[in-house]
């Protein structure tokens, strides 16, 4: 039953995997829905991109999985999270605690609100073995070095002793990188790992955290609103919007052939650096409201498609098929019409 | 290139450095951020200069400066043949109406106690000739309609609007005096992708309709060169590289900027294991205390010992001279040489 024992991999059990998950926050205006039905999955050495624009339930969602979620407001209405089988949301705070870091770890935004600026980098970075492990102070420091060298901090033995603002932002997320790779997780769930980075500095963070992904064979589930750092890294695609993920694909497939329109739009808003068009194309409107979601499919009101069905009918979610019916691995839509989005 | 006569900015080696001073009572300068280093570009009308660099470049800081918000420590900005820089009082208040700035944050760059009418008229307040007393209501209702708005949303609160929509109640305010010239500093980094494209797209519809020259600052390259006729690369406080966007993107001879425009990740998944990547050692250097002679020399590969004597120059390149290839343009480098990161 613990979770200790099933470490060794089961086949057909994704290591983690997220079942309809629904979260609400109540506010003044009423519950703002801001999962409705969330499902992914990430196996090891795989990486799964979460693909959204703010609002859409992406960060949400990885901290329900992490269990670090402010209840109240925020309170989780249905669905499950589950660890090699095990359903965490289910467990006590305790055995939740032992998970947190150990087998699943989070990478933050931004490394200088996510680091405790009046505690050393090396004291911070040894917490996870002292509390975890029962390090002494002396073996976590020296655990600590190690893993500064690791993700290539220069002169790490000396910069231990520093404190978080005395690093530069690119060498701040390697300390939040080092930090959640201390216990050598299965999964780590990076959330906008670079967004607060320049590129030059971005393409280096993203290089490491590509590489330590393989060398320990972890599963990385990215959340980004950065279509170009997908296509760079994921292995699969999880699309979401107003709280739910519209469509599900391999990286290749997704960018080569869209099978929902909020999808395409997303892929033809983007100005690319190799082709320079007239006007670009623009989604029309606004995401919706989370405490006023737009019935039927969410992205009606936006949607060139839109048809009287979707006002009315949620489109549940589908696998995506060939013109002649024959299946895309691991593709579905939640689109009335995918047929039409994806074979024209 | 086009003729298109004289150009209506022109910057000549804009210095700006911010003293670094200890003591209380009796201040001593230390030093000196050297924020802007002989900076030197023209504007021509109508025409859009995008200026992109990683932060701390100094690309905000020549927005100020062309802004008159920062007095240059020496340089000069001549408008029309006039050297703004030092103007000040009346003369300074005639020329700024014809400069206008679009900030980064449309959250914190609008006063939220004063309603939309309020913000987009205020302009006509300093300047009471722009609009006469009566038709202020009705123009601001023009500005709004122009941007995409309502114009019913007049007596609305900055608050009441979405981050895109706050954007344009920005570029309407900047818009009220007919400006010539608009300096854009981020406008639609803040903004989701889906909601940027429109911005983009009225910023350019704006510019054929009003013939608006843009100093579009910004760190994402694809947008830079979607919006821009022209491009300048800046690295800690100096021009690297400057031309037309097909000579950048498709030519650059910096070496920097072929290792910005390698780093920025490709939304397309096709032949990403085989991309070539220049991925940069460390961090930016201090702008408090650059290196010597080329700045980017400590990041540079191709480094020489000259690099580190002689300042290179903003020129087109010796070997480049005769060629009729879009190498041909600017760039301070030593070493400067042709390569293509794009492929496009």
């Amino acid at each position: 039953m613990s979770i200790e024992m099933t470490k060794a991999e089961t086949p057909g059990v994704p290591l983690l995997e997220v079942r309809d998950l629904h979260v609400e926050f109540r506010t003044r205006e009423g519950a703002a829905k801001a999962v409705n039905g969330v499902s992914y999955s990430v196996d090891a050495g795989e990486t799964l991109a979460v693909l959204g624009e703010s609002g859409s339930g992406k960060s949400v969602t990885a901290q329900t999985i992490m269990g670090i979620l402010d209840t109240p407001p925020g309170r989780v209405t249905g669905g499950q999270i589950l660890y090699r089988g095990e359903d965490l949301l289910t467990l006590p705070e305790e055995a939740r605690r032992r998970v947190r870091g150990d087998k699943i770890a989070m990478i933050f935004q931004d490394a200088l609100s996510a680091l405790n600026p009046v505690l050393t980098v090396g004291n911070q970075l040894g917490e996870m073995f002292r509390v975890h492990r029962g390090f002494s102070r002396k073996a976590a420091k020296a655990k600590a070095v190690e893993l500064m060298d690791r993700v290539r901090i220069p002169a790490a033995k000396e910069r231990v002793n520093d404190y978080p603002h005395q690093f530069s932002g690119g060498m701040r997320q390697r300390i939040m990188i080092a930090m959640a790779l201390a216990l050598e997780p299965d999964v780590i769930i990076a959330d906008e790992p670079t967004t607060a980075l320049d590129v030059t500095v971005q393409a280096q963070v993203m290089d490491l955290l590509a590489e330590l992904q393989r060398d320990f064979h972890m599963g990385l589930i990215l959340i980004t609103h950065d279509l170009g750092v997908v296509a760079d890294v994921a292995d699969k695609i999880a699309v979401m919007y107003a709280g739910r993920i519209v469509e599900n694909a391999p990286v290749h497939e997704l960018y080569k052939r869209p099978a929902h329109p909020y999808t395409r739009g997303l892929l033809d808003s983007i100005p690319r650096l190799d082709h320079k068009g007239k006007e670009l194309y623009a989604i029309k409107g606004l995401p919706p409201s989370l405490t006023a979601i737009p019935s039927g499919c969410a992205f009606n009101p936006r949607c060139a498609m839109a048809q009287d069905i979707c006002r009315t009918d949620v489109p549940a979610q589908v696998d995506v098929t060939e013109r002649d019916g024959s299946p895309l691995g691991g593709r579905s839509s939640a689109c009335h019409f995918w047929k039409e989005t994806i074979h024209g | 290139m086009a003729d298109r006569g004289e150009p209506i900015l022109r910057v000549r080696n804009l210095v700006k450095h911010f003293p670094l001073t200890r003591g209380i009572l009796f201040k001593s300068q230390i030093g000196a951020v050297q924020a802007v280093d002989d900076v030197s570009f023209d504007l021509y009308e109508g025409e859009t200069l995008g200026i992109v660099g990683e932060s701390g470049c100094g690309k905000s800081t020549v927005a100020k400066l062309l802004m008159n918000l920062e007095q240059p420590t020496s340089g000069e900005i001549f408008y029309k043949g006039e050297d703004i820089s030092k103007l000040s009082g009346r003369a300074l208040k005639a020329v700024r109406r014809n400069i206008q700035m679009v900030f980064q944050d449309p959250y914190t760059s609008l006063n939220p106690r004063m309603t939309v009418g309020d913000i987009i008229g205020e302009p006509f307040a300093i300047h009471p000739d722009a609009a006469p007393k009566g038709s202020r209501d009705k123009r601001v209702r023009e500005l709004l309609d122009l941007v995409g708005l309502n114009p019913e949303y007049i007596n609305r609160y900055p608050h009441q609007f979405s981050g895109g929509q706050r954007q344009r109640i920005g570029i309407a305010r900047g818009l009220a005096l007919n400006p010539e010239i608009i300096v854009c500093d981020e406008p639609v980094s803040a903004l989701d992708v889906s909601v940027q494209a429109q911005v983009i797209n009225l910023m350019e519809r704006l510019q054929n309709e009003l013939n608006l020259a843009y100093v579009f600052i910004a760190h994402d390259l694809s947008i830079v060169r979607h919006i821009s006729d022209r491009v300048g690369v800046m690295y800690l406080g100096k021009l690297a590289e400057v031309g037309t966007d097909a000579q950048i993107y498709d030519h650059p001879t910096h070496p920097y900027t072929q290792a910005l425009l390698s780093a920025v990740p490709q939304p397309d998944p096709e032949g990403r294991d085989t991309r070539e990547r220049i991925i940069l050692a460390g961090d930016v250097p201090s702008p408090a205390n650059p290196p010597s002679g080329c700045r980017f020399r400590t990041r540079c590969w191709k480094a020489q010992d000259i690099c580190a004597e002689e300042v290179p120059l903003l020129a087109v390149p010796e070997r480049y001279k005769d060629s009729d290839t879009g190498a041909k343009h600017e760039s301070a480098c030593h070493f400067a040489e042709d390569k293509d990161i794009v492929h496009a």
